[in-house]
C-alpha cells in the first residue's frame, strides 16, 4: 500500500499553508531524511522530509498551491515493490485522509468566500466604519503590524522593543518588516529578561517615550508583572498626576494549542484587576488594528493582549488612512433577541459558533464582543441584557474571580430586574491546561458549552 | 582575608585607596555643608513628627548618608536624572526639590509633591528631573535603566544616576539592568549605597561578592569603591563616572561606602547591630563634621557656620510647620490621577 505524505505543522496552531515547491519528481527514489518539499505561511518556510524509503509515485498538491489544510495528503510513496498500478489503491486512502482533514480546513478563513465562517460577514456593520469604506483583507498578524508601522511614522517617540522583534523578524512574525523600515534605534532585540526590559520600557515612558514592548507570549510577563503593576499603572497615581507612562504591553495570550499548562494561559482576569492600567483584547482584524493604534497613542500604560491562535486569521480592515477603534466600546458583532452571549479575543470563536447552531433552534443570540475589559463597557452589556433577560459570558480563563465573574456582578448590580434566568458562565475548567490532545479539548470551553448554557438559561 | 575585611567592617573609608580627594573651594566646602546639613536637620524634624504622629507609615530616614546625594549631585549637569528606592528625602532635597513640598507629603498634605497620595517612598518632580521614590526593593535600577535608555535614544548627552542599596544590589533585576545597559552602552551611573545593613542583615550575611563595586565585572562594567562619608570622594568619583558615561562608554557603577546612623525604619529595634559601632562612626567619620572641620581649620568662623545652621533650620522648621497646617487633600482626590 503506497504512503501518504501528508501536509505537515509549523506550529501548535498552523491550520494550512502553501505548497511553495516540490524538490523531487514522480518516479525519483527517496531516502528517509530527503527533503521533498518546501512549505510555507506567513510566518515561516520549512521543507518537508521523507520519513520513509521508495519513490515518489504522485503529487497530490502541485506546487504553487495555496492554503492547503494542515494533514491533506500531498504525495504518495511507493514502497519497495510496489509500482505506479498500486497507486490505484491510494485514492481510497487518500479520500478517507481528506475527510478527516476537513474540520482544519472549514475553520480557517481561506480566501474562498464560501469557506469563511468570517464573523465579519455575520456581523452587525461596524459604527466606527463609515459606509462605503474601502476594506482590504488582512491577517490579524498584518493588521497589528500596520498598525505598529503606522504609529511609528506617525510618531518618532513610538518605538517597539522585545525577544526577537527584529532580526528574526517577531517570534510570531507581528514585527515582520518592522526593522528594515525602522532600523535597529527603533526596533530593538532584548535579552531574555522580561523582567528588566519591562523595567527599561517604563522607564523610558516616563520621561515620555511610548514603547511598545512585545512579550513572545504573556506567560512569560509573570517574570515582569511587578514593572508593570508597581510601577507602570500605579506610578500616576502615585506621583499626584505628574508622572505618569504611555506604554503599551502586548503580545499573545491565552491557550496556545498541545504547549501545556505554563504556556496556556489566560491573563485578562490579572490584567483587568488593576486600576491604572487598561487592558484590550481584541477579536477582529479591524479591531486588532484600529485597537493597537489607539492604546499605542493612549497616555496610559495598556495591556494588549493578542491571541496566537487568531494571529493567521484574515478580517476586512478598513482602509482608511487613520483607522483608531476607541478604548473601552464594546461591539454587538450579531443582534439577537433571546440570550446575550458575551465574551472577547478567541472565546468569541465559541460564541459565534454557539450563535449559528443555536439560530437554528430557533434562539437568537444577541453576541457582545467586548474588545476592551478595562474599562469594561458595562452600559452596552447592560442595554442588551434587558431587552434578552438572560446572559453568558465565555472565556478562555478560569472562572473563580475571572471577567465572567466581574460581568455577572455588573449584570445584577444594573440590570437584576431584567433577569429572567441566572448569569451562566462559559470558562476555561479549573485545571492547569494538559498536554494531551483530549484533555486540552475538554479544558477549554467549546461552542457545545456555550448552546448547553444558551438553551439553559432559555429554560430549552 | 578574614581579619581585614572585619577591620573595614567598622571604617569604611579603610577600605579606600588612592589618598585624599581633590580639594574643595571654600565655595564648594560651604555649599557641601549647607547642602548635607539640610538634610540632616529635615531628616531629623521628620523622625520628630513621625513620633508625634503626624507622619505614617514607612519612614526610612537618611541621617549619615548626606554626602552620596550631595557629592553627587555636585558632579551632575542641568537634565541629568535621578532615580533611588524607598530612603529618597535626602535624594529629593539634593536635587532641589521644595522642602516643604517633601515635608507635606511625608504628612499626607495636600501640599505634598504627590498630593498626599505618594507618601514617603513615592515621590517624583519632573522638573527636577527626580524619577521617584520606589518601594519595590531594585525595581528603580530597571527603570533608571530606562532613563539612561531614553537619554541615547533622544541622543540628549545627559546620564541616569540610579541609586539602590547593598541590599537592592541582590535583586535579580539588577543584573539583567546591567546586562542591557552595557550591551547597548546605556549613559546610566549605577551608585550602589552600602550602608553595611539590608534592614538588618549585615552585608557579610547577605552577599556572596561584598565588594560591589565588582558586581560589574561578568557585564564588563567599570567599578569603583569610593569613600561614601567624604564629599570631596563621592564628587570626584561621580565626575569620573558621568564624564564615562556622557563619552558614550556604557555604565559605570560606584560602590559608596556609607552608613546609616538611624534604624532601616523608624520601627527598628536594632538588635542588630552594638551602639558602639554607630557611635564611632559618627566620632570619627561623620561627613557634616568632616567638612565643618575643614572649613574651621581654614579660618571660616563660627558666626558664618552658624549662619548656615540657622538658614537649614528656618527651612526646615517652615516646612515642618507647613506640613501641620496644610489641609488633607480633598476627598475627591481619590479618585483623580488613575488615569490621564
Amino acid at each position: 500500500m503506497p504512503i501518504q505524505v501528508l501536509m505537515p505543522a509549523l506550529s501548535p496552531t498552523m491550520e494550512k499553508g502553501n505548497l511553495a515547491k516540490w524538490l523531487k519528481k514522480e518516479g525519483e527514489p527517496i531516502k528517509s531524511g530527503d527533503v521533498i518539499a518546501e512549505i510555507e505561511t506567513d510566518k515561516a518556510t520549512m521543507e518537508v522530509e521523507a520519513t520513509d524509503e521508495g519513490t515518489l509515485g504522485k503529487i497530490l498538491i502541485p506546487e504553487g498551491t495555496a492554503d492547503v489544510a494542515v494533514n491533506t495528503p500531498i504525495a504518495t510513496i511507493l514502497a519497495d515493490g510496489e509500482s505506479a498500478a498500486d497507486l490505484a489503491k491510494a485514492p481510497a486512502a487518500a479520500a478517507k485522509a481528506a475527510e478527516s482533514a476537513p474540520p482544519a480546513a472549514a475553520k480557517a478563513e481561506a480566501p474562498a468566500p464560501k469557506a469563511a465562517p468570517a464573523p465579519q460577514a455575520v456581523a452587525e456593520p461596524d459604527p466606527e466604519v463609515p459606509a462605503g469604506t474601502e476594506m482590504v483583507t488582512q491577517t490579524i498578524r498584518e493588521a497589528l503590524r500596520d498598525a505598529m508601522a503606522e504609529e511609528m511614522r506617525r510618531d518618532a517617540d513610538v518605538f517597539v522593543m522585545g525577544e526577537e522583534v527584529a532580526e528574526y523578524q517577531g517570534a510570531y512574525k507581528v514585527t515582520q518588516g518592522l526593522l528594515q523600515e525602522f532600523g535597529a534605534k527603533r526596533v530593538i532585540d532584548t535579552p531574555i529578561t522580561e523582567h528588566g526590559f519591562a523595567g527599561v520600557g517604563v522607564g523610558a515612558a516616563m520621561t515620555g517615550l511610548k514603547p511598545i514592548v512585545e512579550f513572545m507570549t504573556f506567560n512569560f510577563a509573570m517574570q515582569a508583572i511587578d514593572q508593570i503593576i508597581n510601577s507602570a499603572a500605579k506610578t500616576l497615581y502615585m506621583s499626584g498626576g505628574q508622572m505618569g507612562c504611555s506604554i503599551v504591553f502586548r503580545g499573545p495570550n491565552g491557550a496556545a494549542a498541545r504547549v501545556a499548562a505554563q504556556h496556556s494561559q489566560d491573563y485578562s482576569a490579572w490584567y483587568s484587576h488593576i486600576p491604572g492600567l487598561k487592558v484590550v483584547a481584541p477579536y477582529s482584524a479591524a479591531d486588532a488594528k484600529g485597537l493597537l493604534k489607539a492604546a499605542i497613542r493612549d497616555p496610559n500604560p495598556v495591556i494588549f493582549l493578542e491571541n496566537e491562535v487568531l494571529y493567521g486569521h484574515t478580517g476586512e480592515v478598513p482602509k482608511l488612512d487613520d483607522f483608531i477603534i476607541p478604548i473601552g466600546k464594546a461591539r454587538i458583532v450579531r443582534a439577537g433577541s433571546h440570550v446575550t452571549i458575551i465574551s472577547w479575543s478567541n472565546g468569541m470563536t465559541y460564541a459565534l459558533k454557539a450563535a449559528d447552531e443555536l439560530a437554528k433552534d430557533g434562539i437568537e443570540a444577541e453576541v457582545i464582543d467586548l474588545r476592551t475589559l478595562r474599562p469594561m463597557d458595562t452600559e452596552t452589556i447592560v442595554n442588551s441584557v434587558k431587552k434578552t433577560g438572560r446572559a453568558v459570558t465565555v472565556e478562555e480563563g478560569w472562572a473563580q474571580s475571572g471577567v465572567g465573574a466581574e460581568i455577572a456582578a455588573r449584570i445584577m448590580e444594573n440590570a437584576f430586574d431584567y433577569l429572567d434566568a441566572p448569569v451562566t458562565r462559559v470558562s476555561g475548567k479549573d485545571v492547569p491546561m494538559p498536554y494531551a490532545a483530549n484533555l486540552e479539548k475538554l479544558a477549554l470551553p467549546s461552542a457545545a458549552e456555550v448552546v448547553e448554557a444558551a438553551k439553559a438559561v432559555c429554560y430549552r | 582575608m578574614a581579619a581585614p575585611k572585619k577591620a573595614a567592617a567598622s571604617a569604611p573609608q579603610d577600605k579606600i585607596d588612592g589618598g585624599s580627594p581633590p580639594e574643595f573651594t571654600r565655595e564648594q566646602e560651604l555649599k557641601a555643608l549647607r547642602d548635607m546639613l539640610l538634610i540632616r536637620r529635615f531628616e531629623e524634624k521628620a523622625g520628630q513628627l513621625y513620633g508625634m504622629g503626624a507622619i505614617g507609615g514607612f519612614c526610612h530616614l537618611y541621617i549619615g548618608q548626606e554626602a552620596v546625594v550631595v557629592g553627587m549631585q555636585m558632579a551632575l549637569k542641568e537634565g541629568d536624572q535621578v532615580i533611588t528606592g524607598y530612603r529618597d528625602h535626602g535624594h529629593m532635597l539634593a536635587t532641589g526639590m521644595d522642602a516643604n513640598g517633601v515635608m507635606a507629603e511625608l504628612t499626607g498634605r495636600r501640599g505634598g509633591y504627590s498630593k498626599g497620595k505618594g507618601g514617603s517612598m513615592h515621590m517624583f518632580s519632573k522638573e527636577k528631573h527626580f524619577y521617584g521614590g520606589h518601594g519595590i526593593v531594585g525595581a528603580q535600577v530597571s527603570l533608571g535603566t530606562g532613563l539612561a535608555f531614553a537619554n541615547h535614544y533622544r541622543g540628549n548627552g545627559n546620564v541616569s544616576v540610579t541609586y539602590f542599596g547593598d541590599g537592592a544590589a541582590n535583586q535579580g533585576q539588577v543584573y539583567e539592568s546591567f546586562n542591557m545597559a552595557e550591551l547597548w552602552k546605556l549613559p546610566v551611573i549605577y551608585v550602589i549605597e552600602n550602608n553595611r545593613y539590608a534592614m538588618g542583615t549585615s552585608v557579610s550575611r547577605a552577599s556572596a561578592q561584598q565588594d560591589f563595586s565588582k558586581r560589574g565585572v561578568s557585564f564588563n562594567i567599570p567599578g569603583k569603591q569610593v569613600d561614601g562619608m567624604d564629599v570631596r570622594a563621592v564628587k570626584a568619583a561621580g565626575e569620573e563616572a558621568a564624564a564615562w558615561c556622557r563619552a558614550g562608554k556604557g555604565p559605570f557603577i560606584l560602590e559608596m561606602q556609607t552608613y546609616r546612623y538611624r534604624g532601616h525604619s523608624m520601627s527598628d529595634p536594632a538588635k542588630y547591630r552594638t551602639r558602639e559601632e554607630v557611635e564611632k562612626v559618627r566620632h570619627d567619620q561623620d561627613p557634616i563634621e568632616q567638612v565643618r572641620n575643614r572649613l574651621l581649620a581654614a579660618k571660616v568662623s563660627e558666626a558664618d557656620l552658624k549662619a548656615i545652621d540657622a538658614e537649614v533650620r528656618d527651612i526646615v522648621n517652615a516646612s515642618a510647620d507647613f506640613a501641620q497646617h496644610d489641609p488633607e487633600p480633598d476627598a475627591a482626590e481619590l479618585w483623580t490621577d488613575v488615569y490621564r
